[in-house]
């Protein structure tokens, strides 16, 4: 399946260029998007994604869905790079090693039950 | 403007019945409601009716005309999709379709059949209600993502899983005394708190059940409640509904619930009340810490205040502010598409004096139904009196 504007970004991302989507007033989205969820601007720009996040919130999920039946238990977290936030699962950090705030960088992966490609975070070398 | 009084209710028992069809469900629910209300056949203008996921469930889409045929009644039909909010805006289109005099009764309600997938299935099945490519795909379920809120609640306004187990515990108490729940067993704090982890920091006992069920409604305007002679105390006094960004990334606050507050404030003001003046309330507690929310979006509560309100037993059966007393989706179930609904006819119950809770609430004169979808990207809220 070939959703047009996600993949590019996921592939923007994994080859380390990822972007975000910002309107004349600064506000920030993802794509695909047409126009600012905030205040409606039709005028959007790719801006460079800051390189590291830190995590907003975070949950590690034991009864999964059968999308990631081979991935549970796994942590999912809401994490903040400036003006977006992005989901994804948590990778290379054991979960109790994760907390508010952690800082981490984004990447893309493979989920190991569909090969789909997804949004996932790793430690940040500091 | 035309008043709306509710002329009949009905429910199925909620539970576990993967052998039903929901046709079967709806047409339980829609015949007691009818019978309840007293109302010819001939006189039902239209229905509205609530379902998520009947194409994974049943493979039934354009259920509508299957759900009219099942109520006995020949009428149009429609259904309305909005996660688990789907029967609570169906409602909302009854209310606003009687005030408008476009007619003078209609039946709202909702089905769901869940338990004939299987756990997995289900879980595969409600997050559909989630953001698919921003939040499905990153590995969040449904009690995943009010994992995700409950763990900004406690950052943002302290509270601990102990808070939330006192919830559970209340909604397990309140079931006790309603034929129609789910679970009739109560829990202890410890219970809960040792229950297996499902999406950490909620475990088993923070979550609604996979329920199947139907819940119906039949609404009429005052002039025909006079003109037939119905006894029907209830009436239908404020109506709001809010939304907000699908996916919690979007959000600015992770701990809060702006689309019910929105809710909330419309349908105070649309009733001429305030917070204040709510004697009883059934809110959308799919986990415990959405109870919390709902509690807060309702300006019941202080944000930060509602998760110690079941400990502190001010939301219990003998506390000022009865909450859930239905056993509400934790403990009655929450058959999806039928929730918002099923908590009309609880409250209806409750305020005319047949719950087997009503004594809690002897003189209550408003409340309350709060039903939300997803993480609260939408919400419904309706304000109920009773004559007294
Ligand atoms: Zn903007």
């Amino acid at each position: 399946m070939t959703d047009t504007g996600y993949d590019e970004w996921l592939a923007a991302i994994a080859d380390g260029e990822g972007y975000y989507l910002a309107c004349p007033d600064g506000h920030g989205s993802l794509p695909p998007r047409r126009s600012c969820p905030h205040c409606g601007a039709a005028e959007l720009t790719e801006e460079p994604l800051p390189a590291t996040g830190e995590v907003l919130t975070f949950t590690e999920v034991h009864v999964p869905a059968p999308n990631f039946a081979d991935e549970a238990p796994y942590v999912t977290a809401v994490a903040s790079f400036g003006p977006v936030r992005l989901t994804g699962v948590v990778r290379d950090l054991p979960a109790d090693e994760v907390d508010l705030g952690t800082t981490v960088s984004v990447g893309v992966g493979e989920n190991a039950t569909t090969d789909e490609r997804l949004v996932v975070f790793r430690p940040a070398s500091e | 403007m035309t008043n709306v009084r509710i002329a009949g209710v009905g429910l199925t028992k909620f539970g576990s019945h993967p052998e039903r069809t929901g046709r079967d469900l709806f047409a339980e629910a829609a015949l007691a409601a009818r019978e309840d209300a007293g109302v010819s056949r001939d006189d039902y203008e239209e229905i509205f009716y609530g379902n998520f996921m009947g194409e994974l469930a049943e493979k039934q889409g354009h259920q509508g005309p299957v759900m009219a045929e099942a109520a006995g009644l020949d009428c149009p039909a429609t259904r309305y999709e909005q996660a688990c909010a789907s029967a609570g805006v169906a409602f909302r289109q009854a209310v606003a379709t009687i005030r408008s005099g476009a007619a003078d009764v209609v039946l709202a309600g909702g089905m769901e059949r869940m338990n004939n997938l299987g756990t997995a299935e289900v879980t595969q099945s409600l997050a559909i209600a989630a953001d698919e490519l921003f939040e499905v795909r990153a590995g969040v379920t449904f009690p995943g993502a009010y994992a995700l809120m409950a763990r900004a609640y406690f950052d943002a306004f302290g509270g601990d899983s102990e808070d939330l187990a006192h919830i559970a515990v209340k909604n397990h108490a309140n079931a006790m005394q309603n034929d129609y729940a789910q679970f009739h067993r109560e829990i202890t704090v410890d219970d809960a708190l040792e229950s297996p982890v499902v999406a950490d920091p909620l475990s088993l006992y923070d979550a609604c059940p996979i329920t199947d069920g139907a819940s119906a409604v039949v609404l009429v305007s005052d002039d025909y409640a006079e003109r037939h002679g119905l006894d029907a105390p209830v009436s239908v006094t404020g109506s709001g509904q809010g939304g907000d960004k699908a996916a919690l990334q979007d959000r600015p606050h992770l701990a809060r619930t702006p689309a019910a507050t929105k809710a909330a404030d419309a349908a105070y003001a649309d009733a001429g009340i305030g917070p204040d003046d709510v004697d009883v309330a059934e809110v959308h507690d799919c986990f415990t810490i959405a109870e919390v929310l709902a509690l807060e979006s309702l300006g019941l509560y202080d944000h930060g205040e509602g998760v110690g309100a079941a400990a502190r037993g001010e939301t219990t059966r003998d506390g000022d502010l009865p909450v859930n007393l239905s056993g509400g989706l934790k403990a009655k179930g929450h058959p999806v598409g039928a929730t918002g609904t099923a908590q009309v006819v609880e409250m209806t119950k409750l305020l005319r004096g047949d719950h087997g809770n009503s004594d809690a609430v002897p003189d209550a004169r408003v409340g309350v139904t709060h039903n939300a979808g997803g993480t609260v990207a939408s919400a419904v809220v309706h304000v109920l009196e009773v004559d007294r």
